[in-house]
């Protein structure tokens, strides 16, 4: 079981206040992920659900009980550090050992969860090395072997793959689903890196200042995003806003279209504008156009299309794509 | 071509350290020399080759007993060691895991005491251990130098204490580890390193300490560095005496730095974080 329940969570350092009241419901087997930019409390969030931190006011429930005075190491939760913080002097099998023998497990239940935690990760060579002695790939693996033995309600992870470069990020990333899919076990996951969002989360948390902006499943935010910093956080590149007149035709202050929803031609209808920066990625190509009707855009074009700098094209917009919002920023129906 | 240069980088480095060394043991080395030499060769200037001669050391052990004196640096600077890590690992321990606003005042405010030359504070001292009855007592000295030292290793055992990462105790928290099992597992063996390296420079810092123990003692509680003191004295001076004597005063801390070497270097809690 892992269903965990923040009712009114504030917290504040002395006089500044990092989050100012969230409500939040996480449901048992679900993979979570906490988004945002730096700085808007994805961290302090989790930290106090792991109980790290004491919460300012309001109440903690995993599995139905109140938490919210619970120690870290009572609240039946695993956290995955993005240091790894694995304990340097002990030897892999005895970081992996470590939570079972504060839990008192006996000796041969401890080594049958380590040897098969072990299998699990593709660490079962290295269970005598320090963890100096390992890789970072290998290293992380520690660290979620070390989660996993005590078979938590939940996994915390906190930006556990930020150390690690481009290539193993994926491997790990995939690795980690698959590990969610195997155990079924609710992970809360917090990262600003909107692939592993996107790719891991069955519902993902965008945060914002502390604020709660929107909860839904990757398609739902990328689809039906509930106001601007949605729209603008979700999606890579980064959705095109527009106001003015052109926003006034749909009846809207603002209106917003993804690059990948506007038509690239040559001669056809649209905006007309000039090409500032092309980027050939092979399959497909970035550009940076500078409309004079609309401002500045950022569209994507069919990788064979042959555009270059300074060349005149048109822009169309998909009619049923165009997203439009009130001038609060919220979303329009 | 990279290699080849990093290859002549490494080489460079290697005579730069071995000369750099070198000069540093100059002194010793030479002290050594001149112990093993006759009064007459050690008078007569520069020479690096001495004839060998185990005169001196006689001479020094038949006037002057070495047991005593070394038993008494033993007991001082190990003793003084012992105590000021009583005190200082808790103090630096609630400095470093629960620090205040005032905490790095504390620490400044500490080592100032360093700054002031240790004669400024003879006569209250001298005073204080004669009316005592501690004048050339091991255990008046012992004291003095454990509160001499306290600064440093307040200061040492703070820094090391600092580079444990919070992470690593958090961990320990989320494992079920209260604060007993978390100093038992994780903080005191991550400590001992450094707690050792602290150990062995005070003991060295002790030993060496010769200021205090020249003012202070006459005979009964008289370390080696004041048996050297004495050979320097009455009937002029005899170089080749005072050399052995200066040898065998440093000869056991230097085999004590050689064999624990590895201690002082630490390199335990490297691969814990990143
Ligand atoms: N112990 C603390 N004392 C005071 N302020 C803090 C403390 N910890 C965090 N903050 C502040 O709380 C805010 C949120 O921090 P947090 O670490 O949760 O951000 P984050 O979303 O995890 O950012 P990042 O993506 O950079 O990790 C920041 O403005 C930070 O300065
Ligand atoms: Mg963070």
């Amino acid at each position: 079981m892992g269903q965990i329940v923040l009712t009114k969570v504030r917290k504040a350092f002395g006089e500044v206040e990092v989050i100012p009241g969230i409500d939040l419901q996480i449901n048992d087997g679900e993979f979570v992920v906490f988004v945002g930019p730096s700085g808007c409390g994805k961290s302090t969030l989790l930290r106090l659900i792991a109980g790290l931190e004491d919460i300012s006011s309001g109440k903690i429930e995993i599995d139905g009980k109140d938490a919210t005075d619970a120690p870290p190491g009572k609240r039946g939760l695993a956290m995955v550090f993005q240091s790894y913080a694995l304990y340097p002097h002990m030897s892999v099998r005895k970081n992996i050992a470590f939570p079972l023998k504060m839990a008192g497990m006996s000796e041969a239940e401890q080594n049958a969860r380590i040897e098969n935690a072990a299998r699990v990760l593709n660490l079962s060579n290295y269970l005598d090395r320090r963890p100096g002695q390992l890789s970072g790939g290998q290293r992380q693996r520690v660290a979620i072997g070390r989660a996993i033995v005590r078979e938590p309600a939940a996994f915390l992870f906190d930006e556990p793959l930020s150390n690690l470069d481009a290539a193993l990020r994926v491997v790990m990333r995939q690795e980690i689903s698959e590990l969610h899919q195997k155990l079924k076990t609710t992970m809360i996951y917090v990262t600003h890196d909107q692939v592993e969002a996107m790719t891991m989360a069955d519902k993902i948390v965008v945060l914002h200042a502390g604020r709660v902006e929107q909860v839904g499943s990757p398609l739902e935010l990328y689809n039906a995003p509930a106001n601007l910093f949605v729209a603008g956080f979700i999606g890579s590149p980064k959705m095109n806003f527009i106001t003015g007149p052109e926003a006034a035709k749909y009846q809207a202050h603002t209106i917003g279209v993804r690059p990948e929803h506007v038509e690239v031609s040559k001669d056809g209808d649209g905006w007309e504008g000039k090409i500032l920066l092309a980027e050939h990625l092979g399959s497909d190509t970035f550009l940076k156009v500078a409309c004079p009707v609309v401002g500045e855009m950022t569209v994507r074009g069919n990788g064979e299309m042959g555009l270059h700098h300074n060349d005149t094209i048109r822009l169309k917009p998909r009619a049923d794509r165009i997203y439009r919002f009130d001038d609060k920023g919220l979303a329009l129906k | 071509m990279a290699r080849a240069v990093s290859k002549n980088a490494k080489i460079g480095y290697t005579i730069a350290a071995w000369t750099v060394a070198l000069v540093i043991f100059f002194p010793i080395l030479y002290t050594i020399i001149t112990s093993l030499k006759t009064e007459q060769e050690a008078i007569e200037g520069f020479n690096l080759i001495p004839s060998f001669t185990f005169e001196s050391y006689q001479t020094v052990q038949s006037q002057n007993d070495y047991f005593k004196p070394f038993m008494n640096s033993v007991i001082l600077s190990v003793g003084s060691t012992i105590l000021a890590l009583i005190v200082a690992i808790p103090a630096a321990w609630a400095m470093a895991f629960s620090p205040t606003k005032r905490t790095k005042d504390i620490l400044m405010w500490m080592l100032s005491t360093k700054m002031m030359p240790a004669v400024a504070v003879l006569v209250p001292i001298y005073l204080i251990f004669l009316r005592t009855g501690l004048m050339d007592t091991r255990i008046g000295l012992t004291v003095l130098l454990m509160l001499i030292n306290l600064p440093i290793v307040v200061w040492m055992l703070y820094t090391y204490f600092r580079e444990i990462p919070g992470e690593i105790l958090e961990a320990a928290r989320m494992d079920g580890a209260g604060l007993r099992e978390e100093i038992v597992h994780i903080l005191a063996p991550m400590a001992v390193p450094g707690i050792a390296s602290t150990l062995l420079l005070n003991v060295i810092l002790a030993w060496n300490e010769s200021f205090w123990t020249i003012q202070l003692t006459t005979t009964n509680a008289a370390p080696l560095s004041a048996f050297i003191a004495s050979f320097s004295s009455p009937q002029g001076l005899f170089w080749a005496k005072l050399s052995a004597a200066s040898t065998l005063a440093i000869g056991p801390i230097l085999i004590l730095g050689w064999f624990s070497q590895k201690q002082l270097v630490r390199g335990l809690t490297f691969g814990a974080v990143k």
